[in-house]
């Protein structure tokens, strides 16, 4: 948004400014319906085909405590929900004191009069403008004071202050609150137009956005674990089975809601290790299951990952991460379950993981897992985090059609079956489900015991030796196979950063930045995180110093655990580490200033 | 995207001619010769090969077919049972055959699902896993192959050794109460609760055979003897060893709860027979009857449609 360097006098007429994109922050109580308000921008903006990203906190607390949504809305590539704001919306003082230092100097600091008294020091900094907002919505709505509706209000306030498109957002209000009773509608409406209406004292500048180039393309606007959830459904998964657990339990409980439309069930089990085992013992009846969790109930689901690693079950694992260790910091964004991942478990168990960067990224690539499972009777990680679960984004309308597949069981009989088969051309176990006949008679068994081609136990050190290579081959196969992963910027210079998961945007908006300031740098996003794509050393080669920027801590030796990964893989000391555990996702500029002084 | 989009995948390495499926007229009950597998790990006189025995005289005699079967076990001596039965079989982890077999169940209703375990498996680190599937009423058939003793690990106590019981873990003698399997079970929600003894042939295949008859949750707990670690555990219900078999008289009314969990109480090696079975909506139905209220709902569009349905909501 354009820099307002002087304050005016109050009086003005407005002045009507055009802006690119636009930062707005949200800052209230958890049930103040903050998240609608951030809710109906985002729709708003996919539906005028802009781009849009937003970033949310909520309190660990059972009810209540301090929240924010954080709107960024573009007619340009809109990479990160921003480092600073340029309209901050609060409700309280404590959100005036915690959030009023994200907001640009010179930016809108839009509040309650009810409730915020500004500090006198700040009112040169900042262009404060205050509506009693809670009062207003009780005298549109009428009420009992406990200040219901005032999120719409303030929706009024902002749809007049950036020129939204009046007609949408009434529609959208309507798709919200209609099909209850018709005065839930009457009231949100009402509340709308009365802060819309709203003849705002001191308010000296409005914005409009941008005309977004407009290709007529449809956009669906949903948060990560909607997208995940739909992109197992699109998959074919058609069971799954879960324990409650924050950030996870959306998708289990939208799987819940949606898969017996599909002819599907998700059941809620007692615990997560029934949950891993339930799913396994569905993936074994023939179609690969999905179970999930965050990270302590990903810590309980580890022995029946080494059976589904040592009898080859596929299945879909999803982890949306949070910060830990053990219950750690439940809300909040954190990338420290890779190691986890990639090696929890005793044994040598092998296992793909997959991470997704975006919004969009969560769709394809829960599609992506679920195939990759059954291509390779594997089980399949898919590394979410909290940063990627509950923020919205708008993106390409999904050709459904086309991506929607039936992965339902073959079970027409065959002549005979061995599911170890070490001579496999491919190498890949192929599992029969119960069901099928044998015409030889000879019925496979899947184990946890090291086993014969035919699952039978053994104790050959010879056969554990050449199984395990089996489930190792296979892996190593599919790393042939995976993309290259592309360079974002110039393939040569100084610095290279790696990212992986929700990290990918900021840091492709710190590369930006920093080419701006004459840096040549460049970044390399990894989404498949074991098995490793091959060639990523001709990348590095390219450079001078990989950083690699991730959320979490820089460990006993001073890298992430990617780093750590990569240094263990390439044996090159040129790769080095930015790590963080604030619980808070990068800021752009925060990543550059650190690359920067780790790398002069 | 990658480059792995959905293609057809061979299921087979064997490459076979295509087989037709025998229609079931045309097939003859399988006998113990087709349905053994491998040769049993158990020590001689183990309780467990009557158990097993047993399974391969319940599939001749029902005419099951060995696909339409799955075998699924945890970890114990008993557990090993799959690799024994010539059928599709899952040998899983410790104490978590339950969720498994459940996992199998709900996907496929065309099939027979048996569980097999011992007492630790089952009661001990499997003992939330019991409660929530008795109380699901999964259906399914679940056989606690009771010794009494942790067998594979070589004596511990279980957690139905009884007071006094000197294992390795407890040389003084054991002190924790033991775990009383029928009240277990009958409290968790489980729809058929019965007992038997290994050593008492009929008896147990006539309630395995009532077990599988019954639409839910059926649990059977088999009293097998360790003669290894607990020889005699059993031989006050043994006749042949100077015990009595006291059976569950004929008038115990099944479907009374109170008085299940009375025979329950019953002194020495207490009662054998049916205590408890009632009909109670199953996991199973429950959930087939919620796909059937959805399935309506969508009519007879294919599944990326209902898909675009709820996307359009998402515009």
């Amino acid at each position: 948004m354009s820099e307002s360097a002087v304050v005016p006098t109050s009086g003005q007429t407005p002045k009507i400014s055009t802006v690119q994109e636009a930062i707005i922050r949200i800052a209230g109580d958890s049930q103040d319906g903050i998240q609608a308000i951030g809710g109906f921008l985002a729709r708003l903006a996919g539906r005028s085909e802009q781009e849009v990203m937003t970033f949310m906190t909520i309190p660990s607390t059972i009810s209540g405590g301090p929240s924010i949504f954080q709107v960024r809305i573009g007619s340009g590539e809109v990479l990160s929900a921003g480092d600073e704001a340029d309209v901050l919306l609060c409700f309280y003082d404590h959100s005036y004191a915690n959030h009023i230092s994200s907001l640009k100097r010179g930016g809108i600091v839009l509040y309650d009069s009810d409730h915020v008294t500004p500090k006198e020091d700040l009112l040169g900094a900042y262009h404060h403008v205050g509506v009693p907002i809670s009062s207003l919505t009780v005298e549109a709505i009428g009420g009992t004071g406990r200040d219901k509706g005032k999120n719409i209000y303030s929706l009024g306030l902002l749809a007049k202050m950036f020129d939204l498109n009046v007609a949408k957002l009434t529609k959208l209000i309507e798709e919200r609150f209609g099909g209850k009773d018709p005065t839930v509608v009457q009231n949100a409406l009402a509340c709308f137009n009365s802060g819309y209406g709203h003849q705002v004292q001191g308010l000296w500048e409005t914005f409009q956005f941008q005309h977004a180039a407009q290709s007529g393309a449809a956009q669906v606007v949903m948060s990560g674990n909607e997208a995940l959830a739909y992109g197992l459904i699109a998959a074919g998964v058609r069971f799954g089975a879960g324990y409650p657990i924050t950030p996870w339990s959306d998708i289990m409980e939208l799987l819940r809601r949606d898969l017996p439309k599909y002819g599907g069930m998700f059941v809620q089990t007692e615990d997560e290790i029934a949950a891993i085992s339930m799913a396994l013992g569905s993936s074994y009846a023939g179609r690969v299951a999905v179970t999930g969790s965050s990270g302590p109930g990903i810590s309980l689901k580890t022995e029946a990952i080494g059976w589904a690693s040592m009898a080859e079950m596929p299945v879909v694992i999803v982890d949306v991460q949070r910060g830990g260790p053990s219950t750690g910091m439940p809300t909040n964004v954190e990338q420290s379950d890779l190691n986890i991942a990639v090696f929890g478990g005793h044994g040598d168990s092998p296992r793909v993981v997959l991470a997704p960067s975006s919004v969009e990224d969560c769709f394809y690539t829960a599609i992506e897992a679920v195939n990759i499972a059954r291509k390779y009777s594997t089980p399949v990680f898919i590394l979410s985090d909290q940063g990627i679960a509950s923020r919205i984004e708008a993106f390409a309308y999904p050709d459904l059609e086309k991506v929607c597949q039936d992965i339902s069981p073959d079970l027409s009989a065959v002549a005979e079956h061995k599911p170890y088969d070490l001579a496999a051309a491919d190498g890949v176990t192929r599992h029969l489900a119960p069901g099928t006949r044998v015409a030889s008679g000879k019925y496979p068994v899947v184990t946890g015991l090291e086993h014969d081609e035919l699952g039978h136990p053994t104790g050959s050190g010879k056969l554990h030796t050449q199984m395990n290579a089996k489930r190792r081959r296979k892996l190593q196969k599919l790393a042939e196979e995976l993309p290259a992963p592309q360079v974002y910027g110039a393939s040569e210079g100084r610095v290279l950063l790696v990212s992986w998961g929700s990290s990918k945007g900021p840091i492709e908006e710190a590369v930006k930045l920093g080419r701006k300031q004459g840096e040549a740098i460049s970044a390399l996003h990894l989404k498949h995180l074991n098995p490793l794509p091959n060639g990523l050393e001709k990348i590095f080669s390219g450079f001078t110093k990989i950083v690699v920027v991730e959320m979490n801590d820089e460990g006993l030796y001073g890298y992430g655990q990617l780093g750590a990964v990569l240094r263990a893989r390439y044996c090159d000391p040129r790769i080095l580490g930015v790590t963080k555990t604030d619980g808070l996702p990068w800021k752009v500029s925060e990543i550059l200033q650190r690359v920067l002084i780790l790398t002069k | 995207m990658s480059t792995l989009t959905a293609t057809p995948l061979p299921r087979t390495t064997a490459a076979g001619i295509p087989v037709p499926d025998l229609l079931d007229a045309d097939r003859k009950a399988l006998t113990k010769k087709e349905t053994a597998a491998d040769h049993p790990t158990w020590c001689p006189g183990c309780g467990d090969f009557s158990v097993l025995a047993l399974y391969y005289k319940l599939i001749e005699k029902r005419k099951v077919w060995h696909e339409k079967i799955c075998t699924v076990a945890g970890i114990g001596c008993s557990s090993r049972f799959p690799y024994f039965v010539q059928a599709h079989g899952a040998h899983f982890i410790h104490g978590r055959a339950l969720p498994f077999a459940s996992g199998v169940s709900l996907s496929r209703p065309d099939l027979h699902v048996f569980v097999f375990g011992g007492d630790g498996d089952a009661f001990s680190i499997g003992g939330n896993h019991f409660s929530h599937t008795a109380r699901k009423n999964v259906k399914l058939t679940y056989v606690v192959m009771d010794n009494h003793v942790y067998g594979l690990t070589k004596k511990q106590t279980s957690p139905t050794s009884p007071i006094g019981f000197k294992s390795k873990t407890d040389v003084w003698g054991s002190t924790d109460r033991p775990i009383n399997p029928m009240k277990q079970a009958i409290a968790a929600g489980a729809t058929f609760v019965a007992r038997t003894t290994a050593t008492n042939i009929p008896h147990l295949l006539k309630a395995m055979e009532a077990a599988m008859d019954h639409d839910g949750f059926s649990f059977i707990e088999c009293l097998s003897e360790c003669i290894e670690f607990y020889p005699g555990a059993f031989d006050a219900a043994n006749p042949r060893k100077g015990g009595t078999f006291f059976e569950v008289p004929a008038d115990h009314d099944v479907t009374d709860e109170y008085a299940a969990y009375k025979l329950a109480d019953a002194e020495g090696s207490g009662a054998f027979g049916i205590f408890y079975q009632v009909n109670r909506p199953t996991k199973n139905a429950n959930e087939a009857r919620v796909i059937a209220d959805h399935r309506a709902k969508v009519g007879d569009a294919a599944d990326w449609q209902i898909l675009k349905k709820t996307f359009d909501r998402m515009k």
